[in-house]
């Protein structure tokens, strides 16, 4: 049992020798599934897809950091060779009293920045130097704990603070080599270190370093989360670390996720005077954000996708809540698993190659379960009749059929993508970006419904009608690129296509003359505008020059342009229709986004009082049906007590509540309300009157109040 | 009996007497209810489209517009958080009669010509028939009903003369019953003065939305700038059972079958078919965090008997009083990682769970935690450091919340660190052994608890302190009806310690007061004068029945 007067803490410990085999993932996973063959297979394809995924977007975030990173390294690099050189000039002689900071402004999204310290502490030991330490605020309450765990860190033993108090303690732990905390002791322990290192080994391995890096490591200290810190303890470290600085080359990295000044805020000028600080700006979370879904998503290498809507449901997580990266994965990783766990098709759900051999190896139930998919029916329904017998009646043929439609959704997939990628070229340099800004956005449109349906995809058309020469070609040339690595034979013609195109847009065009013409002529009436004239004239002139202009035959840059868009067009028509209308989509694509936004965004007050103020909602009895707005009298007591809360002010009356919610249970329990009894407190109301209020004190809608007698103060208000 | 007649029609004629502004009157009246009504128009359509619109974006920007999530979510937060808004005091007994007449059982006493409104029968005192007190009531109240009237023309409601913010006084109390009569008889009428009000107000439904804008904020303000409650004075002292103790309480609720168990049990079982998931998750590295109404606390008894009985796992009472960060440390490292001796402090035993953990990948340790935003555990130190734990690998955290603001605990950081999935859970259970342990202000405490730590206290004291205890007791209940007793100040008390031969000394006095004090048996206050006055701090039925043990 675990209630108890006394205790709070409940711990079981099974006993060694009665446990079992303690059952695994694997398990877990396909527990109550009727197939176990089956969703072992798909556990398996989620293992597989998620530890790429995961690699993936590691690798990612390794490249994207590489950039900063460098500079970092550079710049700690340098300081070190001033620390070591300048003793001579003044300038450096002043500089070297000063501790080389870096100041890292990584963003609001704290929870992505240990990877990024991790990288860097990494990626230091690795080319720099082996003295790296990276620190917490949580772990640096006051200055002895902040030295104590510098210290412990870099030379690797554990450190005693007030080793005088406690005697005893040192006794116990005389095998643990316990060292008195301070900065000489670390300067000793540094001047040891390098002189072994000099002395010992003439260690090859870092040879690109500098020699006197080798002899001289800096210590890099890393303040993971600058703001959390205490600025008096941030303070009195500095100083500290300033008296050391020409016995030890100390260097700290600030970790910034709000702005560079609040090292302003912290630091008063004396303190912030002792440090050499230069600014870093890391990428900005949104950027990070593209380039993850552009590498995981918008790719037809994983043959998982999200559908518009789960989409979208982790892209507002993301904008609306957190800028978190990681969050982002982690929803993705959600969606991959739901996906996997209630979708048995989705063991078709992984390569290409081992797809189609599932696909053989459907078994019957599978089959079925195939045949009843959407997709399919209506795939079925577009057959001639012959073959619709055959796809509802042979098994063996809808495996066929099964393999073929893998191969076209494949194949959908490798089109879609650098269409995509296309049109998203062209027309996010449009003015207001009709399509969105990122492609995502226009990813999003592309899966919901047909994307040239649009009213935003005329408008996008139409403003590229009217683009120049040189942003157009320009434009197509990148599709090109993007084409290129096209494999499939849709993907060959097209780009052979367009590059005709631009072959002929690239034509010195003989028309040139004629548009020549053409400006001279506009701007000679241009400059007929140019003498005085009056408002009318102006209109008319004006309105003429709209006219042949209109009327004007088109150049052949107009013709060519023209052709190109069509040709994009026909592009976008053919291979950007949504999954929805591809035969199995259901197998990539997991719909289910309300399910995701359950779990990762849920709303446990809104949950709490729907309970309470339509209690039906969750408990489907017929007796609780009642109109809108209000709670019928068969309630449970809580919602009851909880709806004649809502009708009072600031303060509530225990005992007006009370009468209230006895007359109310009276008539629920049907008494007769003429009699003398009606209404009146008895002592099982009374004690489920006392229940009900103080759970609602526990819900915290209540709290208890001394303002006036028997009177307790509301928490909330709304929620009628 | 004419004269009656007259009294009978009512305030709006009485006040043509006296002030011939019958016009004005009315007009003020309606006015006045036409307001109320609009704004209450206004803050439906102001729901409906400024608020609800905002909101409706962000849903549609989440994705989620599908019709079933709407309902649950009950059209969003914008119903949720809204302002304080007036509140008439009558209101809940309204409500209470309207929720008594809704639902099944149809209750007619609108019908009934009977004065006595079903929210008020508990007040009637007995001793006058309702009949006879009305008609002296009347006689002597008018006049001062209409006085307030004159006086605060602005209020339509009737029932404003029994709302005064201070405690009154039994006299005043007395009135107030009268006036309580005089708001039933005129009760009947009501529900017709407010319909035919009603109509006008829908007609102007159609006025334009900037005046309801306006009327929202000036409603904001009357919510929010008096500092005045409006509530009735009575207490619960009128009830013949004040106060109910908790093992009364108890038996009660016990004796009392639970509504709806057979659907609160569909809801259980549609609970428990994710258990399994719910274990695929935690060994995936997310953390489970159960919400919704009702006590949560069996079903997660119930995974962790079913599912966790083969695992090392702890479980954390978070509504338990007295819980602390340590002793749920203490219980990871001391009862299942075996960790003989003791830390410096909760961040070094932190350091050593985490080490030993990471060490040994292959122990699975489950932590289940009810109510990990308990008052005990609210705090940012122990959410850290609960967070620290949640993001090892290989400890699994599964949580449930009650609070409505409980996740106001968890900042972007935090939320990271236990990587919580959410799982709606309503089990409307009742939240027995949570709220078991309040002190909740409608249970009497028995006291027991004081009577046996003072007896255990005083039996280690020397028989002096035990004489001198008693003298102090003695004196307290020979004061209790004294209302403005303070305590004894220390001189009399000295003195009267010195004729019982129990000091010598004003020394060897306050050494024993300073034991005493340190058991928090006693309390001074220093008095207006200065002197140091002492007080036991026990009540007073307690009192005696120490007093009584103590003869035998």
């Amino acid at each position: 049992m675990t209630s108890s007067v006394s205790k709070g803490c409940f711990v079981f410990k099974p006993s060694a020798k009665k446990r079992r085999k303690t059952p695994t993932v694997e398990d877990y996973f396909t527990h109550g599934s009727e197939d176990t063959e089956n969703s072992k297979l798909r556990f398996r394809n989620y293992q597989i897809l998620w530890e790429k995924m995961k690699a993936d977007t590691e690798l990612l975030q390794d490249e994207l950091n590489r950039k900063i990173l460098d500079s970092l390294l550079a710049f700690i690099r340098k300081s070190v060779s001033t620390f070591q050189r300048g003793t001579d000039d003044w300038a450096s002689r002043m500089r070297a009293h000063e501790i080389p900071t870096a100041a890292l402004v990584l963003g609001v999204n704290v929870p992505d920045h240990d990877m990024t310290f991790q990288c860097l502490s990494d990626q230091l030991q690795q080319s720099v130097t082996p003295f790296v330490v990276s620190v917490q605020a949580t772990e640096c309450a006051a200055l002895n704990n902040m030295m104590q765990r510098v210290l412990e860190r870099l030379m690797g033993t554990s450190v005693s603070v007030g080793n005088e108090e406690e005697p005893e303690q040192r006794s116990t732990n005389v095998n643990q080599k316990r060292v008195h905390c301070s900065l000489i002791t670390l300067c000793n322990w540094y001047k040891a270190v390098t002189k072994k290192a000099a002395s010992g080994t003439p260690s090859k391995k870092r040879t690109s370093v500098g020699k006197d890096m080798q002899q001289h490591p800096p210590i890099v200290v890393i303040f993971k989360d600058l703001e959390a810190f205490n600025s008096r303890v941030l303070q009195d470290f500095i100083l500290i670390c300033s008296r050391y600085v020409e016995q030890l080359p100390l260097m700290f990295v600030f970790g910034i996720a709000t702005s560079p000044s609040t090292i302003q805020h912290m630091l008063p000028h004396s303190v912030s005077s002792l440090l050499c600080i230069e600014l870093f700006q890391s990428l900005s979370c949104t950027q990070h954000l593209a380039s993850v879904i552009d590498k995981v998503i918008l790719t037809s290498q994983f043959p998982f996708k999200p559908s518009g809507k789960v989409l979208q449901v982790l892209v507002s997580i993301f904008l609306y809540h957190d800028f978190s990266v990681r969050n982002f994965i982690k929803g993705l990783q959600l969606a991959l698993l739901e996906h996997f766990h209630s979708q048995p098709l989705s063991v078709l759900c992984c390569k290409k190659e081992a797809a189609l051999v599932h696909a053989t190896e459907l078994s019957h139930r599978d089959v079925e379960r195939l045949q009843q998919l959407p997709s399919f029916m209506r795939y079925v329904e577009e057959q001639g009749p012959q073959e619709q017998v055959e796809l509802l009646t042979s098994d063996d043929h809808v495996k066929e059929v099964c393999q073929k439609l893998l191969n076209d959704l494949h194949k959908y997939h490798k089109n879609y993508y650098p269409i995509l990628r296309c049109l998203h070229i062209l027309t996010s340099s449009l003015p207001k970006y009709p399509l969105g800004k990122q492609i995502r956005e226009l990813h999003i449109s592309c899966l919901e419904k047909n994307v040239w349906e649009n009213e935003e995809y005329a408008s996008a058309m139409q403003l590229l009608r009217m683009m120049a020469k040189d942003e157009l070609t320009s434009a197509l040339k990148m599709c090109a690129e993007i084409l290129k690595p096209g494999k499939t034979t849709k993907m060959r013609a097209a780009l052979l296509q367009l590059d005709n195109l631009l072959a002929k847009f690239d034509q010195p065009d003989d028309l040139a003359a004629a548009e020549n013409a053409a400006g001279e002529d506009l701007t000679s009436r241009g400059k007929g505008l140019q003498k005085k004239t009056d408002l009318f004239q102006l209109q008319k002139t004006l309105l003429e020059m709209k006219k042949s202009r209109r009327t004007k035959k088109m150049s052949q840059f107009e013709i060519l342009r023209d052709q190109a868009l069509e040709f994009i067009d026909s592009l976008v028509r053919s291979h950007l229709a949504p999954p929805e209308s591809q035969p199995l989509y259901e197998v990539c694509y997991y719909s289910s986004s309300a399910v995701l936004r359950r779990h990762l965004n849920a709303t446990p007050r809104t949950s709490i009082q729907t309970a309470l103020s339509n209690p039906y909602h969750y408990l489907k009895n017929e007796n609780l049906l009642a109109e809108d707005g209000t709670v019928s009298n068969a309630a449970p007591d809580i919602c009851i007590v909880y709806k004649l809360h809502l009708e009072c002010g600031r303060l509530i009356n225990l005992y007006d509540w009370l009468e209230a919610y006895a007359t109310v249970v009276s008539a629920a329990e049907g008494m007769d309300p003429d009699s003398a009894d009606f209404g009146k407190v008895d002592e099982l109301k009374h004690a489920r009157f006392i229940q009900a209020v103080s759970e609602l004190e526990f819900l915290g809608f209540i709290k208890s109040t001394k303002q006036k007698t028997d009177h307790v103060s509301r928490l909330t208000w709304g929620g009628c | 009996m004419s004269l009656l007649e007259v009294r009978f029609v009512g305030d709006g004629d009485a006040l043509e007497h006296i002030v011939d502004k019958q016009e004005d009157v009315q007009g003020s009246h309606s006015s006045v209810q036409r307001l109320v009504t609009l704004r209450s128009e206004a803050e439906r359509s102001s729901r409906e489209d400024g608020a609800g619109l905002s909101e409706l974006h962000y849903v549609q920007a989440l994705g989620t517009d599908d019709g079933e999530e709407c309902v649950a979510a009950g059209g969003g937060g914008a119903s949720m958080f809204t302002f304080q808004t007036v509140k008439r005091a009558n209101r809940m007994a309204q409500m209470a009669s309207e929720l008594a007449r809704t639902p099944v059982r149809s209750v007619t006493f609108r019908t009934t010509p009977d004065p006595s409104g079903p929210a008020h029968n508990g007040c009637k005192s007995e001793n006058r028939t309702p009949q006879k007190g009305r008609k002296v009531q009347f006689v002597s109240t008018t006049p001062h009903r209409l006085r307030k009237r004159l006086s605060d023309p602005s209020l339509r409601s009737d029932s404003d003369s029994e709302l005064s913010p201070s405690d009154s006084g039994g006299e005043e109390e007395d009135d107030d019953d009268e006036e309580d009569r005089v708001n039933q008889s005129s009760t009947p009428s009501k529900p017709p003065a407010t319909a035919l009000y009603k109509t006008p107000a829908k007609k102007s439904k159609t006025a334009p939305e900037p005046p309801s804008q306006a009327s929202l904020v000036e409603e904001y303000f009357e919510a929010h700038g008096s500092s005045k409650f409006l509530t009735s004075d009575r207490t619960l002292q009128r009830l013949h059972t004040p106060k109910l103790d908790r093992e009364t309480l108890f038996r009660l609720l016990e004796g009392k079958p639970a509504c709806y168990s057979a659907e609160i049990e569909k809801l259980h079982s549609s609970h428990h078919e994710h258990f399994n998931k719910w274990m695929l998750q935690l060994q995936l590295g997310y953390s489970v965090l159960l919400y919704g109404l009702g006590s949560k606390k069996a079903l997660l008894e119930e995974f962790r008997v079913s599912l966790l009985c083969q695992e090392m796992h702890l479980v954390v009472n978070g509504f338990f009083p007295s819980i602390t960060l340590k002793s749920i440390l203490t219980a990871l490292s001391a009862e299942l990682l075996e960790h003989q001796g003791t830390f410096r402090n909760p961040a070094d035993q932190l350091q050593y769970i985490t080490t030993t953990l990471r060490e040994q990948p292959d122990l699975h340790v489950y932590l289940l935690i009810h109510n990990i935003d308990g008052p005990m555990l609210r705090g940012e130190k122990t959410q850290n450091a609960l967070g620290q734990l949640a993001s090892l690998p290989n400890l699994h955290l599964v949580a449930s919340i009650d609070h409505i603001n409980a996740p106001l605990v968890w900042d972007q950081c935090k939320l990271s660190q236990f990587n919580w999935l959410w799982w709606e859970c309503v089990c409307f259970q009742r939240y027995v052994e949570e709220t078991s342990y309040e002190n909740s202000l409608l249970v009497q405490q028995t006291g027991a608890l004081a009577l046996s730590s003072l007896t255990h206290v005083l039996r280690s004291l020397t028989a002096n302190a035990r004489g001198i205890f008693k003298l102090l007791v003695e004196f307290q209940l020979e004061n209790k009806d004294n209302s403005s007793y303070t305590g004894l100040s220390f001189q009399d008390f000295y003195q009267r310690c010195r004729e019982a031969f129990l000091v010598n000394s004003d020394l060897t006095l306050r050494t024993q007061l300073t034991e005493f004090r340190d058991h928090k048996l006693i309390r001074t206050r220093k008095g207006a004068d200065g002197v140091e006055y002492l007080l036991v701090a026990v009540d007073t039925s307690t009192l005696t029945d120490f007093l009584e043990k103590e003869v035998e």
